[in-house]
């Protein structure tokens, strides 16, 4: 362990792969040291287990209903966060909604960086008149209010799970354009570039097989830090009966359900806020402290 | 040479103005144009007859005819497009479906107090978050830095309509302290209609102006609760934003010559490198203001309060599209408004962009 | 008799990578008279100048046995004594006039601060003064400069501005950091000369920091050479062809002489049993 340590920390090192450990096991001791971005770090894993173990952890069916238990206050026996309108236990809901939640995130989070990436690669690689229509296309998709348009967009698809998806990454896009645009300018003139497009390599293939690849860790990065945003989009549209439909326990439209209960049975609303906070808390603080770590210049000491 | 105290390369301030204006103002119309065109094809997507959503199905067929000539439908889809942006430019963003009324005059009725709500909201979030930003930049590290830094954090991470049904349940259920959903109690609303001359729609203004100091209590007791909320999620951005800015501008070698001078502390932050922080920093709080207009779209569904946002959703509920596309549109065009009049501002307190 | 005397002087930075010494037991002392600190970049010059002001923020740190300015301790004046005796009795000149003119205020407010803030002048007569300071550092159209923003300047026309407005209150030491390294050759001269000769007028005592030995040389009375943080050599600046430390000869050799033979210039010696 202590020798692994050493050969990670070596201020010379022997080989690539060896400076590339150096640097992220650096990365990690100063990430480590940020408290808040430990504690991010602890809610995402727990998220995973959660969403992983979900039918084991929850105690009790989170769809079928029991009238007789309808709103249990919280501490009840056997419903420690009490029990919803339709006699639902509040937890088990929500530890199968964290499964829905993870789901969109990883929906979002693969199918719109993707087609950043594609607008913003193409945009740097070609330049010229490509990137001006490009990127007046990503500008004027910015200059959308982003909730507004998957609402409107969820109005023309319909309500589920796929079309809110799929309008959540039709407004998230615009922004990995940008990065990827920004890292193609810098390697488009490189000389290994260069070098691939002498040995007769089309556009096609140097964009995905050697210009993507370079975007990769700055676009990973923000995705990290726009996670927290999707999940309250997401959450936003399911409470306006537009994302997920009941009675699946999507945590939006669980607050929208307890919503005519908030005054007398105020933890039906307030139970599933709470976890949407953690949540994407968890998010911010695990994407601040990714942040700091890689632009050291803007943490405090 | 070094006796030429102007530098005498640069292009005439005048001309370089003139140029960038246009500029800007050329992009802004490109981002329009794409604007009313997504809006256009969603729109056409819509598996909604306009024609029978407008008229109904008792119509006549010379009815429908008529209308469908009127609203262009018979032509092809790159003129439709063409009348729709005309239309648009000249305010008329097509007709209500629910209510058979113009979007146009509809959304002018409610907007007003979207405005009130997400201009209080900013006022909160400037002068809670820019102070909150300095005290973080100038001792990074310290418990008030971090405080910052998680309170920040917070508001990033709360969804705004659960933050407004808390805040509904505590101050209003619970403690008693503000007024309920609406603008006004149920008592003071009718008379509002009659009484107040409504100059700008705001009820703050409209009852200050009026004098009628009774039912300006009223809308602050009511306003409150949201437009907190809604600065409150405008702190957390401009503060963060703020103390990136400030140790930015503390960093700078200007700073020490200013402290060189003896100037006191205060005035080193406050002055010197408030001047350099206000200049990425009117940009931000723009971009809030923005955010809140949408921000408002849940936060006015909680409180129930008659604004743009109410307006969208209602609309969506029962798939008035012309309406919802309309709203969008003018979201959009508020954005793009925003945009340029930051870039305006910038310009002002910056001498170099000049 | 001294105006300044330091000794010992440390100043170190707390930073992730470990501590960082960038100045380690440096000791001089100064009358009214011209001091030449000069090194090779990062040898802690810089440092060395601003402990003096006080000006080393967190996480650095000062260490002095003794800092005396004109019997006055500075290692225990308050930070209102120092603001007191900054500006007003020890003035310094930075590197480079785009960035240490805030760019966002007016020359002339930025002149006249000091007199409306400190020294609670009215606005005619800062006014007056600030003009006065810039036909001092022969600007002809001061008024014009005193209306412009710190990028409508050239560099040599910035540091003037910057030198005007640190002589204003005619300090008792002024503290020049390479007040001309960021500038054309053509105005270094010229700005050169203006510093030299207010200097000489007014009597004052200078420290004057650079990487340029013969420049310190022809400048200054005396010249410290330091080296990673330390002093290896202080001399009086005629016997400077006499030095006698190898990193001092280093660095003359370093300079490539009009007329002198056209061989390769050798690469600067550095030895770190010097800097022990
Ligand atoms: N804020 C800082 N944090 C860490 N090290 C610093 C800091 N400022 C200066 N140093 C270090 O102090 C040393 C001396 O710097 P400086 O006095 O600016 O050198 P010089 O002016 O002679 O070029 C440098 O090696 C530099 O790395
Ligand atoms: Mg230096």
């Amino acid at each position: 362990m202590a020798e692994l340590a050493a050969w990670l920390r070596d201020p010379s090192p022997k080989s690539r792969l060896q400076a590339r450990l150096g640097q992220g096991y650096m990365g990690w001791l100063r990430f480590r040291r940020n408290p808040l971005a430990m504690i991010g770090l602890l809610i995402v894993m727990l998220l995973l287990v959660v969403a992983a173990l979900a039918p084991v952890l929850a105690p009790h069916d989170p769809i079928t209903q029991d009238l007789r238990m309808r709103l249990l206050p919280p501490l009840t026996e056997g419903h420690i966060l009490g029990t919803d309108d339709f006699g639902r236990d509040i937890l088990s809901r929500l530890i199968m909604g964290s499964r829905i939640t993870l789901f969109i995130i990883a929906m979002v989070a693969v199918t719109a960086p993707l087609f950043g990436m594609l607008v913003g690669t193409v945009a740097g690689y070609f330049g010229g008149l490509v990137d001006e229509v490009l990127m007046r296309l990503t500008d004027i998709f910015l200059a959308f209010p982003k909730l507004i348009l998957a609402l409107a967009l969820v109005a023309v698809l319909g309500p589920g799970m796929e079309n809110a998806v799929l309008a959540i990454a039709l407004t998230s896009w615009p922004p990995y354009a940008r990065v990827a645009r920004a890292e193609t300018l810098t390697v488009r003139n490189s000389d290994y570039i260069a070098a691939v497009r002498l040995q007769g390599a089309g556009a096609g293939r140097i964009i995905l097989g050697h210009v993507m690849p370079m975007c990769l860790p700055s676009v990973i990065i923000r995705v990290t830090l726009d996670m927290a945003g999707v999940i309250l989009i997401a959450a936003g549209l399911g409470f306006l009966g537009l994302g997920v439909q009941p009675p699946m326990p999507e945590w939006g439209a669980m607050i929208s359900a307890g919503r005519k209960y908030l005054f007398e049975q105020w933890w039906v609303a307030t139970m599933p806020g709470l976890a949407i906070f953690i949540v994407s808390l968890g998010f911010n603080l695990l994407g601040d402290g990714l942040r700091d770590v890689l632009d050291p210049r803007n943490s405090g000491k | 040479m070094a006796s030429t105290p102007i530098d005498p390369t640069g292009p005439s301030r005048l001309f370089s103005l003139t140029r960038r204006t246009a500029g800007v103002l050329v992009s802004l119309a490109f981002t329009f144009l794409g604007l009313l065109f997504v809006t256009f094809i969603i729109a056409r997507v819509v598996p909604i007859d306009p024609v029978l959503a407008i008229l109904g199905d008792r119509a006549t067929d010379a009815q429908i005819a008529a209308e469908r000539l009127r609203l262009g439908l018979d032509e092809p889809l790159w003129k439709q497009f063409g009348i729709y942006v005309w239309q648009a430019v000249q305010g008329d963003l097509g007709t209500s479906i629910r209510t058979k009324q113009p979007v146009i005059s509809e959304i002018a009725q409610y907007f007003p107090a979207t405005l009130e709500l997400a201009t209080l909201a900013t006022i909160f979030g400037v002068l809670l978050g820019v102070p909150a930003g300095v005290l973080a930049a100038t001792k990074p590290g310290s418990w008030a830095d971090q405080l910052v830094r998680l309170v920040g954090l917070m508001g990033y991470s709360m969804p705004v309509f659960w933050l407004g049904l808390m805040g509904l349940l505590l101050f209003y259920g619970v403690l008693g302290w503000v007024g309920g959903p609406g603008r006004l109690d149920a008592a003071f609303d009718m008379m509002f209609e009659f009484e107040v001359t409504q100059h700008t729609g705001m009820i703050l203004l409209d009852t200050a102006l009026a004098g009628r100091w009774d039912m300006f209590a009223n809308a602050i007791s009511h306003i409150i609760l949201p437009a907190g909320i809604l600065g409150y999620l405008s702190m957390a951005y401009i503060s963060r934003m703020t103390r990136s800015f400030m140790m930015n501008e503390l960093g700078q070698e200007y700073i020490t010559t200013a402290r060189v001078k003896g100037m006191p502390e205060r005035r080193v932050i406050w002055v010197h490198a408030m001047k350099n922080v206000m200049v990425p920093l009117i940009t931000v709080v723009a971009l809030s203001y923005a955010f809140l207009l949408e921000g408002a779209v849940l936060t006015e569904t909680i409180f129930g309060w008659p604004g743009l946002g109410s307006y969208i959703t209602d609309a969506l509920l029962v798939g008035d599209m012309p309406s919802v596309l309309g709203g969008t549109v003018v979201v959009g065009v508020a954005y793009i408004g925003l945009n340029m009049l930051s870039d305006v501002l910038y310009r002002l307190v910056d001498p170099r962009a000049r | 008799m001294t105006l300044l005397s330091v000794q010992n002087l440390r100043v170190s930075f707390d930073t992730e990578a470990g501590l960082v010494e960038a100045v380690r037991g440096v000791s001089f002392s100064l009358g009214r008279e011209r001091l030449g600190i000069v090194g090779e970049s990062g040898s802690g010059k810089t440092q060395t100048g601003r402990a003096v002001l006080r000006l080393i923020r967190p996480p650095g740190r000062i260490e002095a046995d003794r800092m005396d300015f004109d019997g006055q301790n500075l290692m225990t004046a308050s930070e209102r004594e120092m603001r007191a005796l900054r500006g007003r009795r020890i003035a310094m000149v930075m590197q480079d006039p785009k960035y240490s003119l805030n760019p966002v205020m007016k020359v002339g407010a930025q002149l006249m601060e000091g007199l409306r803030q400190r020294d609670r002048l009215g606005r005619a007569e800062a006014h007056a003064k600030a003009v006065a300071a810039l036909d001092a550092v022969q600007i002809r159209d001061p008024e014009r400069v005193m209306e412009a923003y710190p990028h409508e300047l050239s560099g040599g026309m910035g540091q003037r501005v910057m030198i005007a407005m640190m002589l204003i209150p005619d300090p008792d030491l002024l503290i020049a950091d390479e007040p001309t390294s960021a500038l054309d050759v053509t105005v270094q001269a010229e700005v050169l000369s203006i510093l030299d000769g207010l200097v000489r007028t007014r009597g004052m005592g200078l420290i004057f920091i650079s990487h340029d030995l013969r420049l310190v040389a022809r400048f200054c009375d005396r010249v410290l050479v330091m080296f990673k943080g330390r002093v290896v050599e202080e001399l009086a600046a005629r016997d400077l062809m006499q030095a006698r430390h190898p990193y001092t000869q280093g660095l003359l050799n370093c300079l490539p002489r009009i007329g002198g033979p056209r061989v390769p210039l050798p690469a600067l010696d550095r030895n770190a049993e010097w800097a022990r």
